[in-house]
């Protein structure tokens, strides 16, 4: 057979783009003629030179790469994440083609949510002969302390996500459900707002559904959930090591709701509570993006550290909805696919409008027979396992071929382990155009479908995301080895309401007050606050001393200043200390724990931060080309305060950071007064406490040309207008304390607002004579006790 | 026999724990041959809250939370059972057989034996383990003689030995070293039953303290005890052997609760101590009612 070629107008791109031989094609019909939906689209692309078009590519690479979208993938925890593989020409679906799928998914949803109900009720379907015990009961997902609870809700699922391909026949079949804790739809929202900005034109004509309507939905739904109007609804994250953090916390921002974790969450009288700042708040709804078998280390996998100890009891007691509810993960098990479609006509007496693959559970004698003889056309693993043979490390065949054991037949594997295997036809998907190097080529594409159980019933995302693969290699397996993603444009035929996550104006319009900070946030601005802070100090002192080397007269001063290096644990011979580096490491640590609640230009320009010091810290030599590193990075780090302050919201969270920043700051002035304003401080020592300050300037305009110890103490302690000043610092954390103290029952001071007080209160009454350097270690240590008092007060 | 039960479990924090949220599962069951006539489970200090439930398996569990400071952390039962001797006829299948009984069990509740055969959390697949019970079969026996078999052998292949390991040492480990407690006996068997298709569940529970006249001490006696229950057929239901005792567990075994290894079990769960050492005392104490 020979390659289809594209007939249509359209020129340029189309023209040269064959579909491959036998394969369905979404661009281009049987006949080789485009399909009507991609008309604007590659009427736009054959109108653009390849300059052009690399130059909108580059646009939406760039948006990505400034939103910081990126993803982990398996075996990579612990890495930076890789660059967000978007292909910028979305897959495109016509309206009523996507009413079929749509139909299909809603019935299997529908399908789902009576199985679950069975799996941890009545147990009809394995009494009757349509489920086999033994696939539930020796099933790691099926959670025990479920069986039995009514939700809440009245239903047990409210999100899931269908993994379809189009087959070699041209129907669309649907190859995984995921019920647990579907993820992407977030990447889905990121790769519409990529596409738009490389695509604008097409995109605004094209009658493309807009996904808006869909999250709002979801979010009302979310809220209708609540069982009392205080409480709240929140997502529930495994933490920033998994691999779709990311996601998560871009949800978490869109939808504005806070992004916990398990530790975020404690349960008292049957209740869950947000443990904040302003104590304990209720939660009574959890998005649930953690697997639900590490949901409680009581009840649930023992060794779970991400867990909240008592929530599968307020579940039971019927106070909290979880969406979905723990141990959905049943319904991904592998083997359940091959009983599913006699399921359907069971329960609902219809069968399924989309098939699944052809799945046969092995642990039968009649279908292990088929298994065997067609292998060679089959992946045959784990029938209890939630994901597909290839992505686990257990024994799996695929195409006959025995992957996991040594020596050992495959008749012999299956005849030995049958009633732990299921097999799954090996499936061909459809190819969608990607562009390369100014030409369209076919690749195989899967898309991922997401699904919210809305007041009107389940509500379809109009889109999703597509997987792409790498190769013209069609089976679904190749899509193993990574590839790239795109948009899915549904095109309606005629215009499309406009939609955003707003609600229609209804009403006068309410300022919204957000919700209280959880108590990790906090801690975690506070750190970060301290740690950039930290890092600016210690460059200093590296400028500092690099700037002195070489002028054999100050040597008593060196000296002083190695002292103070090793203090902070910076190695002087090292020109940028890897002590610098690691500050500003736990800045970017702290800041990666809060994504959800930080901008995303402060974010790149913490990264930034951090890049640039791995690129240029290396080549530093020590003396005058390691001072100028290290003013280079303090501008850097003077961007990023600015963008911080200038730009943050001016909530709990910036009082947060802003003390954090404000005690470093002030502890470190500190403990360069006390060593270098001492009286016998070497030569030159008042000269750079100013340097250090950062107030040459000022005291030049104030002071004789001679630096006295007195103008030094005046200027850089007990000069309230000096920002960098101590004073000044305890006038702000007095002043953040005071608006945190609003937060709390009138009348009571905490222990931490009592001491900041005390210690404001000393510092202010000191004169540059009585502030010596005893004092000065002294205010040096009551400002370290003033951080535990802290977490004390707030953090707990 | 009616017997009274006390057991105390108590532990001292070196470091006062700021608040904490525990399982515990300590009340007997009733079942067949055991009756609990009375029973208390009590927590020092006051816990801020207590919920009394049953689990899964059908036992009986408390929650409980304290929201203050503690430095200590006692539980005390206290229990008068009704316990008799189940009868000693063997209604199994032979072994061959057990395969296809197990394919008609369509029972997902809590007595079915589908539960006990997979791998658990303490009881991974062991082909050692495996080996150890196929080394012990002939052919033609039945289920209750082939688990009589191999928890005898196992009883012969292991030495008692109370500071050999500890609750979180792997079963393997005690495999390899031939030692360990009742714990350590009761999941080997446990391994080496599921490994060659027997049904086999954990349980816990008491052992008479002082014995009959003229009989031995059991072994296990001083604290909470641990054995096995395997499921020999459709008639025969489940069948209770004591490894460590070599024994078929009768009227001197009390349960308190059944799972699939000591992870279901536990008499306590939650973390337990604050951020320093901890002392841990149990204290057991089972006697015949004389009233």
């Amino acid at each position: 057979m020979v390659a289809r070629k594209a007939k249509a107008p359209g020129g340029g791109l189309f023209a040269g783009y064959s579909a491959l031989p036998g394969v369905p094609d979404e661009l281009t019909d049987a006949m080789g003629v485009m399909r009507p939906a991609w008309g604007p689209l590659i009427a736009h692309l054959s109108g653009r030179s390849r300059a052009q078009l690399d130059h909108d590519i580059a646009r939406g690479d760039q948006h990505l790469a400034d939103a910081g979208v990126f993803f982990r993938s398996f075996g990579e925890a612990g890495g930076n994440g890789r660059d967000w593989p978007f292909s910028p020409v979305p897959v495109i679906l016509a309206e009523a083609e996507w009413r079929d799928i749509a139909a299909g998914l809603q019935q299997r949803a529908a399908l789902m949510e009576a199985v679950m109900a069975d799996l941890y009720g009545p147990n009809r379907l394995v009494a009757d002969g349509h489920l086999p015990a033994s696939l539930i009961a020796q099933n790691p997902e099926w959670l025990r302390p479920m069986v039995g609870v009514q939700p809440r809700s009245g239903h047990f699922l409210h999100f899931l996500a269908f993994e379809i391909g189009r087959g070699p026949d041209g129907r669309w079949w649907v190859l995984a459900d995921r019920t647990d804790a579907p993820s992407g739809a977030g990447f889905a929202l990121e790769n519409r707002v990529a596409a738009s900005r490389v695509f604008p034109d097409v995109f605004g004509a094209s009658n493309v559904h807009r996904l808006a309507g869909f999250f709002r939905s979801f979010r009302d739904a979310l809220d209708g959930l609540r069982q009392t109007p205080e409480a709240r609804v929140g997502i529930l994250t495994p933490g920033q090591l998994t691999d779709t953090y990311y996601e998560q916390a871009y949800i978490a921002r869109y939808l504005g709701l806070p992004l916990l974790e398990g530790e975020d969450l404690t349960m008292q009288d049957g209740h869950l509570h947000i443990r904040t700042v302003q104590g304990l708040t209720p939660i009574d709804v959890l998005w649930r993006r953690m697997d639900g078998i590490w949901a409680d280390p009581l009840e649930l996998r023992e060794d779970s550290a991400l867990g909240t100890p008592g929530l599968m009891s307020a579940v039971r007691q019927g106070h909290v909805t979880m969406v979905n509810a723990l141990g959905a993960g049943v319904l991904e098990t592998q083997g359940l696919m091959a009983f599913l479609p006699a399921i359907a006509k069971a329960l609902t007496g219809e069968a399924l409008r989309l098939p699944n693959v052809a799945t046969w559970w092995c642990g039968a004698a009649a279908e292990l027979a088929h298994v065997r003889r067609h292998a060679g056309r089959m992946m045959i693993g784990q029938a209890m396992s939630t994901r597909l043979p290839f992505e686990t490390n257990a024994p799996h065949a695929i195409g006959g071929q025995l992957k996991g054991v040594e020596g050992v037949a495959l008749d012999d594997w299956l005849a030995a382990n049958a009633g732990d295997l299921m097999a799954k036809e090996l499936v061909t998907l459809s190819t969608t155009p990607v562009y390369e190097a100014g030409r369209l080529l076919p690749r195989p594409m899967s898309l991922r479908v997401f699904l919210a159980r809305t007041r009107t019933g389940w509500q379809v995302m109009p889109g999703g995301f597509a997987r792409i693969g790498r190769s013209n290699d069609t089976t679904a397996i190749s899509m193993r080895n990574g590839g790239s993603v795109a948009d899915v444009w549904v095109v309606a035929d005629a215009p499309v309401a406009a939609e955003t996550l707003l609600a229609p104006g209804a009403g006068p319009f309410r300022r919204s007050v957000g919700g209280p900070l959880p108590s990790r946030a906090a801690d975690n601005l506070f750190w970060l606050g301290r740690y950039v802070e930290r890092t600016e100090g210690l460059l200093r002192l590296v400028r500092a001393y690099n700037a002195r080397l070489g002028e054999a007269a100050t040597e008593p001063l060196l000296a002083s200043l190695r002292t103070r290096l090793k203090a902070y644990g910076l190695d002087p011979a090292d020109p940028v200390p890897q002590g610098v580096r690691s500050a500003l490491g736990s800045a970017v640590y702290s800041a990666s724990q809060i994504r959800d609640r930080f901008s995303i230009d402060g974010w790149a320009a913490l990264k930034d931060m951090e890049k640039s010091i791995a690129r240029i810290a290396p080549k530093a030599r020590a003396g005058q080309d390691a001072a100028q590193v290290a003013s280079i990075m303090l501008r850097k780090i003077a961007g990023f305060s600015g963008l911080v302050h200038d730009n943050m919201y001016r909530a709990e969270g910036w009082q947060f950071l802003t003390i954090g920043r404000s005690l470093e700051r002030a502890a470190m002035i500190t403990d360069v007064l006390a060593a270098f304003a001492a009286p016998r401080a070497p030569e030159g020592g008042l000269d750079l406490a100013i340097e250090i300050g950062d107030s040459i300037m000022i005291h030049r305009q104030r002071y004789a040309v001679i630096t006295g110890r007195a103008s030094v103490i005046d200027l850089l302690a007990l000069d309230a207008s000096n920002p960098r000043s101590l004073r000044f610092h305890l006038d702000v954390v007095q002043a953040r304390v005071q608006d945190l103290g609003a937060l709390r029952p009138p009348g009571q001071m905490t222990e931490f607002e009592r001491m900041v007080l005390h210690l404001h209160t000393t510092v202010a009454l000191h004169s540059v004579q009585t502030l010596d350097t005893a004092a000065l270690l002294a205010t040096h240590g009551a400002l370290l006790d003033l951080s535990s008092a802290l977490n004390t007060a707030f953090l707990q | 026999m009616i017997y009274d039960i006390r057991l105390r479990i108590s532990y001292d924090y070196a470091n006062r724990a700021a608040t904490g949220r525990h399982l515990a599962c300590l009340m007997p069951r009733d079942g067949p041959g055991q009756r609990v006539v009375a029973g208390l489970v009590s927590v020092t200090p006051a816990p801020s809250e207590r919920l009394d439930r049953t689990d899964f398996f059908g036992n009986r569990v408390t929650e409980f939370s304290f929201l203050r400071p503690h430095d200590s952390l006692t539980l005390a039962l206290t229990a008068r059972v009704d316990r008799s001797e189940s009868p000693a006829m063997d209604a199994s299948p032979p072994l061959s057989a057990l395969p296809a009984a197990l394919d008609r069990v369509t029972d997902l509740g809590p007595a079915s034996p589908l539960h006990f055969l997979s791998p658990s959390v303490r009881v991974p697949r062991d082909p050692a383990m495996t080996g150890f019970a196929r080394s012990h079969l002939r052919a033609g026996m039945t289920v209750a003689e082939a688990v009589q078999a191999v928890g005898s052998a196992l009883h012969r292949h292991m030495t008692f030995d109370a500071r050999a390991t500890t609750v979180d040492t792997p079963a393997a480990e005690a495999f390899a070293k031939r030692q360990g407690v009742c714990q350590d006996f009761s999941h080997i068997l446990i391994a080496a039953l599921r490994g060659v298709g027997i049904p086999a569940a954990y349980v816990s529970g008491f052992l008479r303290t002082l014995p009959p006249p003229g009989k031995p001490r059991l072994e296990g006696a001083d604290a909470m005890h641990a054995w096995v229950r395997a499921w020999c057929g459709p008639l025969a239901g489940w069948m209770e052997f004591d490894p460590t005792n070599d024994k078929q567990a009768g009227s001197d075994h009390i349960v308190v609760a059944h799972g699939r290894d000591y992870t279901d079990v536990a008499p306590i769960k939650g973390i337990l101590r604050g951020s320093g050492s901890q002392k841990h005392h149990q204290a057991v104490d089972v006697v015949p009612f004389a009233g």
